[in-house]
């Protein structure tokens, strides 16, 4: 073949050959995984020294009270426009019957009449849900969007974090760390 | 409904056409025909014709809020505006895929339009190297993107159009983008054909020109309309954020005004063949590598939800096939057909071309290794961690000075060979070049020798270009861009060095100063408008000659979907823009108020439009000498 032997006698294309697929492969690895992280766990103490407002009473309270008198806490971000949240509640549901996890709900950018209109429909998994109609507390936590999940201990680590609706995977995962 | 069947069924009948026209192109090739038949051009017109068809249909269920189609749907609602209910047909994946279609097999129908003079064998190379593309899109879309799948039950009401996209700029801003973007496939299929056709020469330079000023021309305004938008809508005031979005946009670009200054030289001088080619290449799989990165979600970015990994490898494997081809084709025909005159430089325009070359190049990589290194860093280390504007800055800044520098003196140089005189003109320009810098350094209190070359070297450039204009034989496609360009790179640097802002939590009545200015918070209102809610804020500026400007920020909050977004309040003036925004705070009764300076912005936007002028009067200036 008269391509190979050119590509024998120059090293140059052969690097870029060499180059191509391995940029190939990692690409698709990449597709692949992406949602799940675990972040260093030194490094990831969530900020929580802000005032939330309850959906249910709107009461004013310190974040740090809320996370108080359990070993983990579960925060998820949801909303009552965001579709992959509707799949999500069940998973959540199941979280709450067997864990012993606090779950605390962030209510991004909604309006109370649809959160507890979707509380009521697909159930609430929550022991607590907090307000956040401007997104700023998911920006603290450093939340790309809705939903997303964080499994934090009693020292406000952040244990594991989930972009995107939970899965079957990842409440195994939960289970297993919180049961333990 | 019928409408969806009949937009569907011309996409499969498209599909069929392109498939006819690469075996009727390779028949024809093969029995080495002199003339196209008509029949491969009315082939090729009737491509195009279904995916307008099948476009027009989409745009038709978008406006008639037609919600059995599952596009429609998830991305529309019966209160939108006319305009951002068609808007809203490419504000989609599966909307913008059918747009990419549309332009892709548009520059194909234009390029056998145009190349009518070009050797025959060339043009159906080109045409089926196109239909390559053509095709795998085709099936993309079919497989995994099809805009027209139905839903069951039809329902009554769609989930809407994010708010953030409502807006007029961002309406118009991907199909522009996407002619320069999708522009670039016709230079791929070109480059390919020329290689094989042994046509590599200044004709085919001529021809190939005019697709690549096309390209550039809609790449730099799709661009220039992603930053209005990010500008106005985001709310930050800024304007560009090295997000990878915007980064696979700037790449493509880049290489193509790489692409751009060689090809020059190959019309005139016969010299880097094989470089253009290599860059035509380029800056086609840079487009793929940004439709890739964009679409399949790879980017963590808050667009990219919902999406389906088949659709990523999808496009993942159809780019490396096209690579991969490129790269046979290339090292086979390499040395074959390339006879060119020996490559000694001496100070000449030429050298200047090879060196504007390499900077953009290593701009390029740049960017390139910012976009994708985070990604590769995270598949091999599982490590987290995002480039921002302290990379880009640290690493292209300091060689902005040389480059500008070559971009002064390149274009007076001449062909083959410059003599190059030192005279009282070219020293007056440089002690002017000083006393501006100096002047406007002062002026914005930098005491930074660094910032002081800078200006040098954008002034310098400012100058020699407008200098140009004393000349015999005026180029003013050359003129207008690098004035263009370097009014661009004051302006971003007058405007980052001397923005100013304050962040105040204030009631309705309170005031607060910004330097010379005072800021009166008037009243607050509520207005209703037929898709969204807003609460406006009154605010009145008084500034140090005691003339009141008046700002109204909005909140809005749209019902469908239901989100708050904040609109800016901008007064533009031709030195200074005045950028306000307001945050409500839950059971407060003040209001979290940002206001800023933001001088020269109205610049940026009108450099770049003096860029893409430069780039008109290079397509239209026809049959004269054309220099760079």
């Amino acid at each position: 073949m008269q391509f190979l032997e050119k590509i024998k006698k120059s090293i140059f294309s052969l690097i870029i050959l060499i180059l191509l697929i391995i940029s190939f492969f990692v690409f698709k690895f990449a597709l692949q995984k992406e949602k799940i992280y675990s972040p260093k766990m030194s490094e990831n103490q969530i900020f929580t020294d802000f005032e939330v407002v309850g959906l249910i009473e709107e009461k004013q309270i310190n974040f740090n009270e809320v996370l108080t008198g359990k070993n983990f806490y579960l925060i998820n971000i949801w909303s009552s426009w965001c579709e992959p949240c509707k799949d999500e509640s069940e998973y959540l549901l199941e979280l709450k019957k067997n864990t012993p996890v606090m779950m605390i709900g962030i209510n991004y950018k909604d309006n109370k009449k649809n959160a507890l209109n979707f509380l009521k429909l697909y159930g609430n998994p929550f022991d607590q849900i907090f307000i956040d109609k401007q997104g700023t507390i998911s920006i603290n936590f450093g939340a790309y969007g809705v939903p997303e999940t964080f499994l934090i201990n009693e020292e406000n680590k952040v244990l594991k974090k989930y972009i995107g609706p939970l899965n079957d995977e990842d409440v195994y995962e939960i289970k297993k760390i919180t049961n333990n | 409904m019928i409408i969806s069947q009949l937009g569907y069924y011309s996409l499969i009948f498209g599909l069929l056409t392109s498939i006819f026209i690469f075996f009727n192109s390779s028949i024809q090739l093969k029995k080495n025909n002199l003339v196209i038949s008509d029949k491969t051009t009315g082939l090729i017109g009737f491509q195009f014709f279904f995916v307008f068809i099948s476009f027009i249909s989409l745009i038709y269920s978008f406006i008639i809020s037609d919600f059995s189609n599952e596009t429609v749907y998830n991305n529309s609602h019966t209160t939108k505006p006319l305009f951002y209910k068609i808007t809203g047909t490419w504000g989609n994946h599966e909307g913008s895929l059918l747009l990419w279609l549309l332009v892709l097999t548009g520059v194909l129908l234009g390029f056998i339009f145009k190349s009518r003079n070009e050797p025959n064998n060339y043009r159906l190379l080109t045409t089926l190297f196109h239909q390559i593309i053509v095709i795998g899109f085709f099936i993309f879309v079919l497989k995994t993107s099809n805009p027209f799948n139905e839903i069951f039950p039809v329902q009554t009401e769609g989930l809407g159009l994010n708010p953030i996209l409502q807006d007029p700029a961002l309406g118009i801003h991907p199909p522009i983008l996407y002619l320069g973007y999708v522009g670039t496939s016709i230079i791929f299929s070109a480059a390919l054909a020329s290689m094989i056709s042994n046509y590599v020469n200044k004709s085919w330079a001529k021809n190939i020109k005019f697709w690549i000023l096309f390209s550039w021309i809609f790449l730099t305004g799709g661009i220039l309309l992603g930053s209005i938008w990010a500008y106005y809508e985001l709310g930050w005031g800024g304007f560009w954020f090295w997000d990878p979005v915007e980064n696979v946009s700037l790449m493509p670009w880049l290489s193509l005004t790489a692409l751009l200054h060689c090809i020059v030289t190959l019309e005139k001088r016969e010299l880097f063949k094989k470089w253009t080619i290599v860059l035509c290449i380029i800056t086609f799989a840079l487009s793929m590598v940004g439709t890739f990165l964009v679409r399949s979600g790879i980017l963590n970015s808050v667009h990219t939800f919902a999406n389906d990994p088949s659709r990523g490898i999808y496009i993942l494997t159809f780019l490396l096939v096209l690579v991969l081809l490129s790269f046979v084709i290339f090292i086979i025909y390499e040395n074959k057909n390339f006879t060119q005159k020996s490559e000694i430089f001496t100070l000449s325009k030429e050298t200047a071309v090879l060196i504007n070359n390499w900077f953009i190049l290593y701009f390029l990589s740049v960017v390139l290794i910012g976009t994708i290194y985070p990604i590769f860093l995270d598949v091999i280390l599982d490590e987290q961690i995002s480039v921002g504007p302290p990379f880009y800055n640290k690493l292209i800044l300091p060689f902005l000075i040389p480059f500008v520098l070559f971009m002064s003196i390149g274009p007076s140089m001449k062909w083959i060979k410059t003599n190059f005189k030192f005279g009282a003109k070219s020293f007056f320009v440089i002690v002017f070049t000083m006393v501006l810098s100096f002047f406007t350094v002062y002026f914005i209190g930098e005491k930074n020798i660094f910032i002081l070359l800078l200006f040098i070297g954008f002034f310098y450039l400012l100058l020699k270009s407008l200098d140009q204009l004393r000349e015999k034989t005026k180029n003013f496609a050359q003129i207008f861009s690098h004035t263009g360009f370097s009014l661009l790179l004051i302006s971003i640097l007058l405007n980052s060095f001397s923005s100013r802002e304050i962040v105040k939590n204030i009631q309705v009545g309170e005031s607060f100063t910004l330097k010379n200015e005072k800021i009166i918070f008037k009243k607050i209102a509520i207005e209703k408008e037929k898709n969204y809610e807003s609460i406006v804020g009154f605010f009145e500026i008084l500034d140090d000659k005691n003339t009141i400007i008046n700002l109204q920020p909005e909140i809005r909050i749209y019902n469908e979907p239901e989100m708050a977004t904040s609109e800016a309040s901008i007064k533009t003036t031709l030195f200074k823009d005045r950028f306000i925004t307001i945050n409500i705070i839950k059971d407060q009764n003040f209001f979290n108020v940002r206001y800023q300076h933001k001088p020269f912005m109205i610049w940026i936007w009108i450099s770049t439009l003096i860029i893409m002028l430069g780039g008109m009067f290079a397509i239209f200036r026809k049959n004269k000498e054309v220099n760079i």
